[in-house]
């Protein structure tokens, strides 16, 4: 009941202070970027043919809208989160609602589910904006569009059950810098995994596994590709982020999960136990 | 005598090497209001933090209500004003009377009934759809102790209640503490403001470095000896040996007139000024002088720290 009414208060606080508002408008300006920039190189394409597979280039653009939902979304993940425990602990605002007879568990459980729901709705509103776009001017669909869009979706709770975890611990600013940075670990462990797949070097590819193992975030990115592209795109000009040449194993899949049921975990226990 | 609603036996809090908290002990009897007074640093919220769970003891108990602490029923009947409380700025006074309400279990139709009442019992009635990041310091400190009532509290904290308020909310914060204490509510009560406490608290602790130092009833400050000043024409030094056997420490100031004494009881005032008056000396002035709370606290506090 308490995680309810948390909920409720954190999803008045995001409204109240204009970021939803804010959130939705810049993504409408994002969409409209893309759904000009596709405009006129479906133009091109169409004017002059014969560039090959245009099925690729229609791929590779909503791949690339794709990826910048993605890093949008971490961002907006942590930027919204990142205060919430911490702030609140800072500023004392805390105080007067866990000696409330509720449990403290149900206060952050109450603002992650709250949190939970902005970013996946997001996350929805971005990416089915983009498919739709693309699919209304070309045809071109992804493939597993549900099982990609899980795993896009599941990396942004990861990303933010993190940032929710280290405020119960850190200062707001120690936090988002912690949260960013494993963050961008884990993406640079992502790069170096796919060189090595490239030159067959087995450290460089464990390098990128250890990285996925710490913060799995853009291993599932990865996997969402995967998803969308099935086989079809892995060349080596579409390296990069945009590509999965080394595709995650399913094992990811779970470990990821219970990464998230552990974070979430810790995150109810720590702030139980904290002194505030 | 009935179960204390606060009981405190040896609380004790570390943070690292430093001792916040050496040992508190005391105990606060249902309808009282008791003052918590200290310097700053000695550890005042640090024990608040502690009856009410926000901070885990390092050793030592307590039990509030008759309860151990952290119990969740318990809670339902504790009301708590924190120090330098920030509360949710984005909004409305009663939006926010309401969630705390909610936060306590209250049902609809009592919040209905409550937060009405309290807006209107610290003057902000006409400032319900106010947003809260509106208000000044003082209305903010009103409407925190609203919150602190909304579930018809057996117990109240209230830290530093009038630190933000001006004459006429620190009368309001006062006429709302003896209102509590009528209705049979106990109020713990933290404040530097030594006047307010001197005018609302049964009993007053002294706590400095951690430690209660003393625990007094303000009615046995009463009880205690106190300085007398008396103005007479032409005193003698028969006058003075006759006042000797009322009074202890004699002494007549430099410049004449002047004569202070001490008196165990407030009961041999009016035989102190039979014997001057039937000895046939002028009696133009005799006034008591009781140590305020302020000079007390200074005492207390100061000796400790002299040693």
């Amino acid at each position: 009941m308490a995680t309810l009414i948390i909920s409720r208060l954190t999803i008045r606080e995001a409204q109240r202070r204009r970021i939803l508002w804010v959130a939705l408008i810049m993504g409408f300006a994002f969409l409209t970027v893309f759904a000009v920039g596709f405009h006129y190189i479906q133009r091109e394409i169409e004017q002059y043919g014969g560039v090959g597979d245009e099925q690729i280039i229609y791929g590779f653009l909503l791949t690339s809208g794709l990826y910048a939902t993605y890093l949008l979304v971490i961002i907006v993940a942590v930027l919204v989160s990142v205060t919430t425990v911490s702030g609140e602990i800072e500023s004392h605002v805390i105080d007067a609602v866990v000696t409330k007879p509720i449990r403290r568990w149900e206060v952050v459980l109450g603002k992650w589910l709250a949190y939970a729901a902005l970013v996946l709705v997001y996350l929805f509103l971005l990416a089915a904006g983009l498919m739709l776009y693309v699919y209304w001017r070309s045809g071109f669909v992804f493939n597993n569009i549900l099982a990609g869009l899980s795993m896009m979706g599941l990396a942004g709770l990861l990303v933010l059950s993190l940032s929710i975890a280290g405020g119960t611990r850190l200062s707001t600013l120690a936090n988002g810098i912690m949260a960013f940075m494993l963050f961008g670990i884990a993406f640079l462990g992502g790069l170096v995994e796919q060189i090595g797949g490239f030159i067959r070097n087995e450290a460089a590819v464990n390098i990128g596994i250890i990285t996925s193992l710490i913060m799995p975030a853009d291993a599932l990115w990865k996997k969402a590709l995967s998803f969308f592209q099935g086989d079809e795109f892995i060349t080596p000009m579409m390296a990069g982020p945009f590509a999965s040449t080394t595709e995650p194993s399913n094992l990811m899949i779970i470990y990821a999960g219970l990464y998230l049921i552990a974070l979430i975990l810790f995150t109810l226990w720590s702030f139980t136990k904290r002194d505030l | 005598m009935s179960v204390p609603v606060i009981d405190a036996q040896h609380l004790r809090k570390v943070f690292g090497s430093k001792i916040a908290v050496d040992d508190l002990t005391l105990d606060v009897q249902p309808g009282e209001v008791f003052g918590f007074l200290g310097p700053n640093g000695a550890g005042k919220t640090t024990s608040i933090k502690m009856l009410l769970s926000l901070t885990s003891p390092t050793s030592g108990s307590a039990s509030l209500l008759g309860q151990p602490l952290g119990d969740r029923g318990v809670r339902a009947k504790v009301g708590y004003l924190p120090e330098h409380f920030r509360f949710h700025e984005w909004l409305q006074a009663q939006e926010f009377l309401d969630l705390h309400g909610r936060l306590y279990g209250m049902d609809a139709p009592s919040r209905r009934e409550a937060i009405p009442r309290l807006l209107k019992l610290v003057g902000l009635e006409d400032r319900a759809t106010t947003k809260l990041g509106a208000f000044s310091k003082g209305m903010l400190q009103r409407i925190g102790l609203a919150q602190s009532l909304l579930n018809d509290p057996w117990l109240v904290f209230l830290d530093e209640p009038t630190s933000g308020l001006d004459p006429i909310g620190r009368r309001l914060v006062r006429d709302i503490i003896n209102d509590l204490r009528e209705r049979g509510t106990s109020v713990f009560l933290n404040s530097h403001l030594l006047s307010e406490v001197e005018k609302t608290c049964d009993r007053v602790s002294f706590i400095r470095s951690g430690r209660i130092l003393q625990v007094s009833t303000l009615t046995s400050f009463e009880q205690e000896a106190f300085q007398v000043s008396i103005r007479v024409g032409q005193p003698t030094p028969e006058l003075l040996a006759q006042l000797a056997v009322i009074g202890e420490d004699v002494h007549l100031e430099r410049g004449g007139g002047r004569i202070r004494l001490k008196l165990r009881d407030e009961g041999r005032l009016p035989e102190l000024a039979q014997a001057i008056t039937t000895s046939g000396h002028a009696l133009y002035e005799l006034t008591p002088n009781r140590l305020s709370l302020e000079e007390r606290f200074l005492q207390v506090v100061g000796e400790e720290s002299n040693e």
